[in-house]
């Protein structure tokens, strides 16, 4: 599993969805069902976070194709 | 029936069918194109149009069916000069003729419709409508490529939808005008150049509202093939609700307005944050449920262990051992009893054959004093032999004086 501060928000909540699924499966060992638990509250809280966060950023595409900020 | 129309009277419903049939018989009425200006413009519920059309001298009522309307670019209102097609009838219940309109376009750009009507059909038949073609958009875009002019309040538009809406996006604006003789090529690079050297997930190509003329660039084959060109899925948002241009017809996603188009490109943050929270009260119940179960099962099993476990089976042999012992003393005890009882009654038969005991009931005890041997009969002695009478408290010396035995006493008596 991959660092979750790393994550996009798209991927984070795929996880998420993803970990529902297994869990709702009922169908793995313990340990496994805690790790998948811990993980996804995580990535919940992650996800939450980066809403709280999120500031609309503005750029716009030069004619050679460079990125950057709107003046 | 005309000639016999003097000498009859008819019903009213018989003299307008007979009217209608008159009418709606004259080829030249039922494929008429008429121009004039709009009034009394309504959109019914229904979606069936009704109009009138009038000049300086006359008035034509008109309707158009909804089957119609529906594929209309262009939407009357009062005051447009406007030519429209269709077939002249007889509504009967209002006794009126009236225009069955449908198409209309605006007087004046006859040339511009008919380009815009000849690209629909050119590109409508190499299967560039067609719906399969149409690309799902991503539920979470990361960076959104926006086609239009950074002056447009439709830029600002949607910086508000998606501040309020999905601010985790960034917008990549690539600039380009979006009307006038120059506004087709811009647009067309504008959208190469997102294609080229971003990776953004999706383009909103948008424009805010204006004359047909001033939206013409939407309409502009150019625009059109870059719009199925382009790699990123684009969502069109062009001038207003009722304005259609062929872009909308291409693109992967039409959308009424620049700020609709915003917002179906982006996820709600108040749903998101409302789902996430749900997403975590079931994670917590999914867990609970689990360990629930999983106590449940041990709980059980912790019991099914008991009844079969060696300790227990050890303790039921101890407590059977225990019962046994208590029999056993209690058997014992009842023998011990028993036993008892019988010695007492040996004892007291052993003390019944006591010969002192005899002594003590008054009878005595006789023995022949020259070899102190015991007398039980008379016939052991003679007269002057000496005998030993003990008593209970002593011995008396005696001699036989006389000897009678029971034979004497039986034969005197006898």
């Amino acid at each position: 599993m991959s660092d979750i501060q790393e994550l996009s928000f798209e991927a984070a909540y795929a996880e998420l969805e993803t970990i529902i699924g297994k869990l709702e499966s009922g169908e793995l060992p313990l340990d496994e069902s805690v790790d998948l638990y811990e993980r996804g509250r995580k990535l919940s809280e992650y996800c939450q976070g980066l809403l709280d966060k999120a500031e609309l950023r503005v750029n716009q595409l030069t004619n050679d194709g460079r990125v950057e900020p709107l003046s | 029936m005309f000639d016999s129309l003097f000498n009859t009277v008819y019903s009213v419903a018989d003299l307008t069918t007979y009217i209608r049939e008159i009418v709606e018989s004259n080829d030249n009425l039922q494929d008429v194109r008429v121009t004039g200006e709009v009034s009394n413009m309504r959109r019914a519920a229904s979606g069936h149009w009704y109009f009138t059309l009038k000049d300086s001298n006359a008035q034509l009522k008109c309707v158009m069916w909804r089957s119609s309307a529906e594929r209309q670019t262009f939407i009357p209102n009062d005051g447009d000069a406007i030519e429209t097609h269709g077939r002249i009838g007889v509504y009967d219940a209002q006794g009126v003729y009236q225009l069955y309109a449908d198409s209309v376009r605006p007087v004046g750009m006859g040339d511009l419709y008919q380009q815009f009507e000849a690209l629909k059909a050119k590109l409508d038949a190499e299967g560039l409508f067609d719906p399969a073609r149409k690309r799902p958009l991503p539920a979470f875009p990361k960076q959104i490529g926006v086609v239009t002019s950074p002056e447009a309040a439709a830029f600002q538009d949607i910086q508000n939808v998606l501040k309020r809406r999905f601010p985790l996006v960034e917008i990549i604006l690539s600039p380009s005008l979006v009307q006038g003789a120059d506004a087709p090529p811009q647009i067309v690079k504008a959208l190469d150049r997102l294609n080229q050297h971003t990776e953004v997930d999706l383009i909103l190509l948008i424009r805010g509202g204006g004359s047909i003329e001033d939206l013409w660039a939407f309409n502009d084959e150019r625009v059109a093939r870059a719009v199925v060109d382009s790699r990123i899925p684009i969502v069109t948002g062009v001038g207003h609700e009722v304005d259609f241009t062929i872009v909308d017809f291409v693109s992967d996603l039409r959308a009424p307005t620049p700020s609709a188009a915003a917002e179906i490109a982006t996820p709600n943050i108040d749903d998101l944050r409302y789902t996430l929270r749900n997403i975590d009260d079931t994670l917590v119940t999914l867990m609970d449920d689990r360990l629930f179960t999983l106590r449940g099962n041990i709980d059980s099993a912790r019991r099914t262990l008991g009844h079969i476990s060696p300790e227990s089976r050890i303790r039921n042999l101890r407590q059977r051992v225990d019962d046994w012992n208590t029999r056993l003393i209690n058997r014992q005890q009842t023998r011990l009893g028993l036993l008892g009882e019988r010695l007492a009654s040996k004892t007291a038969a052993l003390n019944a054959a006591n010969p002192r005991s005899i002594l003590a009931r008054g009878y005595a005890i006789v023995y022949r004093s020259e070899d102190g041997e015991r007398l039980s009969a008379a016939a052991g002695t003679k007269p002057g032999v000496g005998i030993t009478i003990q008593f209970q408290d002593g011995e008396l010396k005696a001699r036989v004086e006389d000897k009678d035995t029971h034979e004497r006493y039986t034969r005197t008596l006898f």
